[in-house]
Parts: C-alpha cells; structure tokens; sequence
C-alpha cells in the first residue's frame, strides 16, 4: 500500500469520526431549536459554553422559552418569531414553553 | 342529558343544556335558589322566571393562521349573534384567551368587538392573555381592577342568588405540568365559600378544564381536586372552562362540567392529531364548528336539554 493511499485512508478515518462528533456536539458559536408541533425539536442539545442558542418558532400557535430555575426567558413567541440566549456558564438547563408546560427541552453546556 | 333526573330537588336537574353551533355558550338559570321551586311547589317556566348569562370563550385576537385569518370577525358574528337573542342576557363570561400575544391593540379590538354587545362582561384569563412583558400586569390593568380581583386575577360576584367564581388556572405553571390554581388561590376560595349555604347554586370558571381531559396535551389542572372538594357540600356546582375549543360535558354527582367552543378556530379531539394545535377546516365549515350552546335551567323536574343550532351550514 502507497503512502499516499495510507495517508487517504488516515484522513478519510480522521474525518469521519470528526464527523460523527460534530452530529452530535454543535460547534462553538451558534445553535438552533426549532419548535413546532407543540414540541422543541431537539429535546436535549449539547453546546460548549459561549454559544448563543437560537429558538425559531414555526408551530401555528404562540409558544415561550422559559428556564425552570429562572436563567432566561423569551418574550411570546409568535410564528417565525425568534429567541436567542447565550450560554456562558457550563451546566445544564431544563425549560418549558409556559403557554403549554408539557412542552419541555433541556440545554447541556459542556466547558 | 340526564333523563333519569326527576326529582326536581336534585340539581343534576337544575341545568338544560342547550347546544347550538355558534360562538358562545348562553345559559339560563331558571328559579335561582327559591326554596318554594326547589321544593317542587310549582314548576317555573325558565324565561319567565329565570335569568340568563352567556359564556364566550377563546377569542384569540391577533391569531391570524390557516384555521382563520381573521378572528375579529368570527368574533363580531358572535356579538352580533348575541344581539339577535329573543331575551337579553343578564350578563358575559369569558373564559379566556380573549388575546392571542397580550398585545394592547389585541386587547383594544377585544374590548371593542364585545362592548358591541352592550353586556356586562365578566372575565378569566387565558394562558395567551398574561404572555406581556410584566407576565399578567396587561390583563389586571383591564380586568383584574375593576373587580378587585386578587392574586392573579381571581374574584366572585354574586347574581340573582348564584354565587359565581372566576378563578385563574394558567398563571406560574410548573414545566411537564397541567393548569394550576396554587395554594393562595385555593385559600382565598374556601374563605370565600365559607358561610354560603349549600342550596346556593355556584358557577366556577377558569380558562383550563378543571377535569382532565388529556393529560398528554395538558388539558386539565394538577390541582382541581381541591377547588373540587370545596365544593363538595353544594346542591348545584357548574364549572364552565375554554381552552380546548370545543365541547365537552361531564356531569359528576351535582357537578356538570362543560367547555365552550372558541370563537377563532377548533382544535382536535383528544386523541386525534398529533398535536393540540389549531384545526384548519374547510372555509365553508369553520363556522359550523364555532358553537352557542345555551343551557336552561328549570326549576321542578324538567331533566337538562341540549339543543344544537350550527351558526352556518355543517
């Protein structure tokens, strides 16, 4: 086997399991939940700290962004309204929409 | 409904529902708490003897989807509906959502389309009518003063012998949870019941049902079992309750729950869609699901009646 061919092999191998960790950890920056069907699409979500996480609205009906123990809160949110929070501390964050509180989420910031 | 319902003493018999397709609830109370009718001296005609209110619900103004881009009118029809009644009401109930966002131009258009009625209107909010910057202020700048209303918004008034209570239901809810009355509303309603004799009829209403209806929707209050014991030791307690946008009845012992349809638009039956969302319909069918019922109480032995008029063609 060519050098060249190992070194392939090595990058194609690196590169999917870089992959396969970025699917399940956003990038430093930016996240997105969308929320519809009375539910935050991706339940749980796990971030770095520093990263501003944005809620976009696309059900039919109003929803809310609200932490359980108070950390953020978003204004009513109407069809394609959005709500964006940055999250500078690690920990984990439950919320609910307090318009229909069985709708529940959790936000996981990881160092 | 409650054919078995003779005795005129029972007041299981003490309400006739009546359904029409429309977009509120009209309901008559026929003989208050007159001892003689309860005694079943005479058998009163319900219009010439009772008085009638009617109950409003889920207005969403400022909802401008599919299931109806625009809800001021279905709104107005209803008023205009409510105009056209043979006898006039005594006075309204809204049981929230009477705003979609808590928006002030929201609750301007609200107030303007029902005064149109010309009823003294009397109001719960929704969970949709404390979403506002200061969480609720909007609501109890407009409503909650003028009945010296507590907490969130809960007061009682009397009326023709029948002690009504508007109680709030959607206000600090827990995430994963239902409605919620919260302990210092339940303290202030057994001091407030306390004292009233038990042949005084009683009208609860709060925006969520206070049965549970779906849990997984979270269409019932974690803790209705206590407003419910409350009233326990009443001969006659009718709950009215919104914020499912469609009928449903239940009677339990002396208690006969019942949920008004919404003015704006339906929402499924439990069960039936994924989701609790707004239902889109046919256009030529939306008002066939937009409801009046009214509900007739007759003193004596007359059993409940519901009678279902649709507002436009099913």
């Amino acid at each position: 086997m060519s050098i060249k061919s190992l070194l392939i092999r090595a990058f194609l191998a690196g590169g999917t399991a870089s992959c396969v960790i970025f699917a399940a950890v956003a990038l430093p920056g930016e996240a997105h939940v969308t929320i519809d069907n009375f539910s935050f699409k991706l339940p749980v979500l796990t971030i770095h700290a520093g990263t501003t996480v944005s809620w976009e609205n696309d059900d039919d009906i109003a929803h809310t962004v609200v932490a359980t123990d108070g950390t953020f809160r978003s204004a009513a949110l109407d069809t394609e309204d959005k709500f964006s929070f940055t999250f500078d501390k690690p920990g984990t964050f439950d919320y609910f929409c307090s318009l229909h509180p069985r709708m529940q989420g959790q936000i996981v910031v990881t160092p | 409904m409650a054919e078995d319902e003779k005795d005129g003493v029972n007041r299981r018999g003490v309400l006739e529902c009546m359904l029409w397709a429309g977009t509120g609830v009209l309901w008559t109370v026929s003989g208050g708490v007159p001892r003689s009718s309860m005694l079943g001296i005479s058998e009163a005609n319900a219009a010439a003897s009772g008085f009638t209110f009617l109950q409003i619900s889920d207005s969403h103004i400022g909802f401008k989807q599919a299931a109806n881009p625009n809800v001021l009118a279905t709104l107005d029809e209803a008023i205009v509906k409510i105009g056209a009644l043979p006898q006039k009401p005594a006075f309204m109930i809204h049981t929230g959502d009477i705003t979609h966002l808590s928006k002030p131009a929201e609750f301007d258009d609200a107030a303007q389309a029902i005064g149109k009625a010309k009823l003294e209107t009397f109001y719960v909010p929704g969970e949709h009518d404390i979403i506002d910057e200061q969480q609720g202020q909007a609501y109890l700048e407009r409503y909650g003063k003028r009945m010296q209303a507590k907490g969130t918004g809960w007061y009682s008034f009397d009326q023709n012998g029948v002690h009504f209570v508007g109680l709030v239901n959607v206000a600090n809810l827990k995430g994963g949870g239902m409605g919620s009355l919260g302990a210092e509303q339940l303290a202030w309603l057994a001091d407030d019941l306390k004292g009233k004799s038990a042949s005084t009829p009683v009208v609860l209403f709060a925006h969520i049902p206070l049965w549970t209806v779906s849990a997984e929707w979270g269409w019932g209050t974690e803790d209705s079992a206590q407003a419910l014991g409350l009233v326990k030791r009443f001969g006659s307690v009718t709950v009215l309750n919104g914020h499912i946008h469609q009928v449903m009845q239940k009677v339990e012992g002396a208690v006969t729950f019942h949920t008004a349809r919404s003015t704006a638009f339906p929402q499924p039956a439990p069960g039936t869609a994924p989701s609790p969302g707004p239902m889109k319909v046919p256009d030529d069918k939306l008002r066939s699901v937009l409801g009046i019922a009214s509900v007739v109480v007759k003193s004596g032995t007359q059993p409940l009646a519901i009678t279902d008029t649709a507002l436009g063609a099913a």
